[in-house]
């Protein structure tokens, strides 16, 4: 049972974590103070932010046709595949822990390998909340030279990653079983 | 937050009076994705703390201050792709760095593999992709953001 050995591993690196949180706040010890608040503070907002994602991955699941993948991210769909999925993953919420699994739904529904890797890193590179971030302390020519040169190479990489892998390479459920 | 909370409390009240099946099934598949997820999404959030609070920021900003282009770079590289900072909080910092002189190059070098590369995040990429293809993934992550990191020096005139 590799599932339930997973839940054990989940609630041993927890009660390690107690344990180092409580002696760092009992030696006063700051940065395991720090480390234990972000953590609430992590669980906190992904606990507001990851069941609406999820739910809209399982409607999109539902809902969305098979065909429309196809046609759309799918293997014959040239650049618009590309496009979409940058446009996708930069509206995308929750970062990687949303997009892995939205990944592993639209490769069930047919989008291509080469797809799905763009999307992957760009929902990593272009999400828009965070562009608007980088160009107000960074600067506009600073995110407008970022996406110029970050695009074209994660779609490169994707495409290379694809044809290494082959289209039989299937994403995992996540769950490790 | 609050945008994505009535995105899919509307979706889902529109599909459930749609079609009950199909919304019962969106619900189940979500439930199930999260639930898989769970036990690694924990120990990946562990991790994230810990890098967050054992690297302070001003740790980041002595790494990075006044290391000259070639070893901030490398710095850089190296604490974006360990740190697991947020870019609400990357980004202010970034902006200090800049202010503290610290050259564009180096700074590009940081955000993006803070981005594109993961080492905490592994565990969880590990479960979807598998090792050998996460592997490869962050390592091409690290070398996109190397690229990234000389075009936005070149742009800068940082580099000769």
């Amino acid at each position: 049972m590799k599932h339930g050995g997973s839940f054990r591993s989940g609630c041993i690196a927890l009660a390690l974590f107690g344990a180092f949180a409580a002696m760092s706040w009992y030696q006063g010890f700051e940065p395991g103070i720090r480390s234990a608040e972000n953590l609430v503070s992590f669980t906190r907002s992904m606990a507001g932010l990851l069941p609406p994602a999820f739910l809209l991955v399982g409607l999109f699941n539902s809902w969305v046709k098979r065909e429309t993948v196809e046609s759309n991210l799918g293997k014959d769909s040239g650049a618009r595949g590309y496009f979409w999925a940058i446009v996708l993953a930069g509206t995308m919420v929750g970062g990687i822990f949303v997009a892995l699994p939205l990944c592993l739904v639209l490769q069930r529904k047919g989008a291509s390998l080469g797809v799905l890797f763009t999307f992957l890193n760009a929902a990593a590179i272009c999400r828009v909340p965070m562009t608007i971030f980088e160009a107000s302390f960074l600067g506009i020519s600073f995110t407008i030279m970022r996406f110029a040169v970050s695009i074209p190479l994660v779609i490169l990489v994707a495409r290379l990653m694809a044809s290494w892998l082959g289209e039989d390479f299937r994403v995992r459920d996540g769950s490790g079983a | 937050m609050v945008f994505t909370w009535v995105l899919a409390i509307v979706l889902f009240l529109f599909s459930w009076f749609t079609d009950r099946e199909k919304s019962v099934k969106a619900a189940r598949v979500a439930w199930s994705l999260f639930r898989g997820i769970l036990p690694v999404f924990i120990i990946v959030l562990v991790l994230t703390s810990l890098s967050l609070g054992l690297i302070r920021e001003d740790v980041i900003l002595d790494l990075l201050s006044g290391k000259g282009l070639l070893a901030g770079t490398v710095i850089g590289a190296f604490a974006g792709s360990v740190a697991a900072i947020p870019g609400f909080v990357a980004f202010p910092l970034s902006g200090i760095l800049l202010g503290k002189g610290v050259p564009y190059t180096v700074i590009a070098a940081f955000t993006t593999t803070l981005m594109m590369v993961g080492v905490v995040t592994f565990p969880l990429e590990k479960r979807f992709l598998g090792a050998r293809v996460a592997l490869v993934r962050n390592l091409a992550g690290l070398a996109v953001a190397l690229v990234v990191s000389v075009a936005i020096g070149l742009f800068f005139g940082e580099l000769p």
